[in-house]
């Protein structure tokens, strides 16, 4: 008899590798990011079955709601032509599988020698505030914005650089460009609005 | 924490409240403003300098230890401000002769010095992640600045793409040096890495990489000429100035204070980086005609020499990097000077032929240019020589007999295409004369020159400084 938790850990994590799948395998981009979400929201509960709720809600609220979306906008706007970009693309794959094959080595090697620091094992037994009494949001907030404040004012400094480096790269102050004037579209009254004409029959204005 | 508790940092605070305010004046005022912005920068960047200047000597730890301010910060600090700040002063009259009014230039600058401020007192990884991105975010944007130009935007794209996957090597090394030591800060890492595993030397490495490519070392220098030509000249000098030096601060801190146990383990990644970048700082530049292609070279091979001084992992070698950044800073800023002088009507020139037969057109400049670059080869009794003596001396004293020779052996192919230039200048016939060098650049021009040809008189103060910044790390 299968236990509940265990029963929707193997639906989310299928789901998310067939998902994952057609994200490589779809041939429309569009249908692509579109399983990308489908992975992500299985991805979030995954974490949500671990007891992990503020990352599964990070990683529903930033990576749907903000990254995918921004791809879908850039497939959409951009009109790239995915067929075309494909072209060609199996000539790279000796080279690729052989690049690939060395990372696998590599990762083999570092696992195979994996070592737990001496003191991780009694962090993990006592993590601190207990978990028993404190949801992982609240654990997270109480550090962020006390010990580890500094980190998040310089993210905030980095995002205000980007922000920053966003408009003066993009904005152009354009010239003749007609833009809404609010204050005048208030004052205007019925005698600067509408203009009388006199038309004479069968010739128009 | 009580307001008191943050006064170590105040300098950085009085940085970044400055740019946040210059950035709301300039957005409220538009581009008229950009002269104002610009020496309300460099009045920032002075209060910060004295602010550091009147710090106490003794170490103070912040926010949990993961900020430091030491000696070694300090002294970091002064250099990245005075790097920044001459930057600024050249960058004014640049921007007016090309009609490029943007007062945005200045703020960006103050922020990317935040970063490196941060840069130079992380003791922890984060720290040292978000330092490194908040100075190079600023830079990508400030190398494409020139935005209708195409080679400018060439080189901020180029970094910018570049930049990110060396962030994403410096991230997975930090990831592997955090899970193999359970800790990020370096006292932490240094406690758990008595010895050496697999996975922790996978770990250097990849941090290394990533630092490798902040300081432009071969094999991760690729980047360096192409963003170098493209950007508009003072943010070039901005480049080769003030984050070069704050990366080898970082780099520094990193393999001192955090893999003090295991130096066997990064020294030959160290003394790899620095043959290789002496090596092809040498030859790739023989073949250069692009005055700013040659500079990327040349602080190569720079870096490659600075490097040196980290092999031995001693508190000599520090204090000789230390030593060679600051002379490295004097004469960069120099050079960069003449290269932003070189102006005919009809724009910026960037030939190196272009110099020939300035000692009869313009004496001066071409007299102060001949010794920095006499003083770029090493060649005594000018500062540069000193910069490589102290380098040098650390390694042989640290029985790297090779890595020393090879560094003599790369600093005399070096001095050809430094000579040459000397040649073209006093020797060949005259081209047209430059346009009279702008007030800001000239005083650049004329105290870097100052330092170079004089630092043999009076190197005292500066040696004892880097001595005792070298000493806090040990």
């Amino acid at each position: 008899m299968m236990t509940v938790p265990a029963f929707f850990f193997y639906l989310f994590s299928a789901i998310a590798v067939a998902s994952a799948f057609m994200v490589i395998a779809g041939r429309n981009p569009v249908h692509s990011v579109l399983w990308l979400i489908l992975t992500f929201v299985n991805a979030a509960g995954l974490f949500l079955l671990v007891g992990a709720e503020f990352l599964a809600m990070i990683l529903v609220v930033v990576y749907v709601g903000a990254v995918a979306v921004l791809f879908l906008f850039v497939v959409m706007m951009l009109d790239v032509d995915f067929a075309e970009l494909r072209e060609g693309f199996l000539q790279y794959l000796p080279i690729g599988a052989l690049v690939g094959f060395v990372f696998l080595v590599e990762l083999v090697l570092v696992v195979g020698t994996w070592v737990v620091g001496p003191g991780i094992a009694s962090a993990i037994k006592a993590p601190i505030p207990n978990a028993a009494q404190v949801t992982n949001t609240e654990a997270i907030g109480r550090v962020l914005y006390t010990t580890y404040v500094h980190y998040f004012q310089i993210a905030g400094l980095v995002l205000l650089v980007a922000m920053i480096g966003a408009i003066v790269l993009t904005l152009h102050h354009r010239v003749n460009v007609k833009r809404q004037s609010i204050s005048s579209q208030n004052a205007r009254t019925r005698d600067t609005a509408i203009e009388v004409v006199k038309v004479k029959t069968g010739e128009g204005i | 924490m009580t307001l008191n508790s943050l006064m170590p940092v105040l300098p950085e605070l009085v940085v970044v409240v400055g740019a946040m305010l210059l950035l709301m004046f300039g957005v409220f005022r538009g581009e008229d403003s950009t002269p104002i912005v610009e020496a309300g920068a460099l009045v920032v960047l002075a209060i910060a300098a004295v602010l550091i200047l009147m710090q106490p000597s003794a170490p103070a730890e912040l926010f949990g230890g993961s900020i430091v301010i030491d000696a070694f910060a300090r002294f970091f600090k002064i250099l990245i401000l005075i790097g920044a700040a001459a930057a600024l002063v050249m960058s004014m009259p640049f921007w007016r002769n090309h009609k490029l009014n943007r007062f945005e230039f200045s703020v960006v600058v103050l922020l990317s010095v935040a970063g490196m401020m941060v840069m130079v007192s992380a003791r922890d990884l984060i720290a040292l992640y978000l330092g490194i991105e908040l100075m190079s975010l600023a830079l990508y944007v400030i190398a494409a600045i020139d935005r209708e130009n195409v080679r400018s935007t060439e080189a901020g794209l180029k970094y910018f793409v570049l930049g990110a996957l060396s962030s994403g090597m410096l991230l997975y090394g930090a990831s592997l040096a955090y899970g193999f030591t359970g800790t990020v800060s370096f006292a932490g890492i240094a406690a758990a890495a008595k010895s050496p595993s697999t996975g922790l030397v996978f770990g250097i490495v990849f941090l290394f990489a990533g630092l490798a490519f902040k300081v432009s070392a071969v094999p991760f220098h690729m980047w360096t000429p192409d963003v170098y030509e493209g950007a508009p000249t003072p943010v070039t000098a901005f480049f080769a100035a003030a984050p070069k030096v704050a990366a080898i601060a970082l780099f520094v801190r990193v393999a001192i204070t955090a893999f003090p146990n295991i130096t066997l383990s990064w020294q030959q990644i160290i003394v790899f980086i620095s043959i290789a970048s002496m090596v092809l700082g040498a030859f790739a530049a023989i073949g250069q005609k692009n005055i700013k292609r040659l500079m990327a070279y040349s602080s190569i091979g720079h870096v490659g020499y600075a490097l040196v001084g980290l092999a031995p992992g001693t508190a000599e070698g520090v204090s000789g990097v230390l030593i060679y950044m600051t002379i490295y800073l004097a004469m960069t800023l120099g050079t960069f000077a003449v290269v932003i002088a070189m102006r005919r009507d009809g724009g910026q020139i960037e030939e190196i032929d272009q110099l020939a037969g300035l000692s009869r057109t313009q004496p001066v400049m071409a007299f102060v240019l001949a010794a920095l670059l006499f003083s770029l080869a090493g060649i005594p009794p000018l500062a540069g020589f000193f910069a490589k003596f102290y380098v040098f001396l650390a390694a042989i004293q640290g029985k790297f007999y090779a890595l020393a020779v090879i560094g003599v052996l790369a600093s005399v192919v070096g001095a050809y295409y430094y000579l040459r230039i000397v040649k073209i200048m006093y020797i060949d016939e005259p081209a047209q004369r430059f346009l009279p060098m702008p007030k800001p650049v000239a005083i650049v021009l004329a105290l870097s020159g100052i330092f170079t040809i004089l630092f043999f008189v009076y190197p005292g103060p500066l040696v004892a400084a880097a001595n005792a910044a070298a000493k806090s790390l040990f």
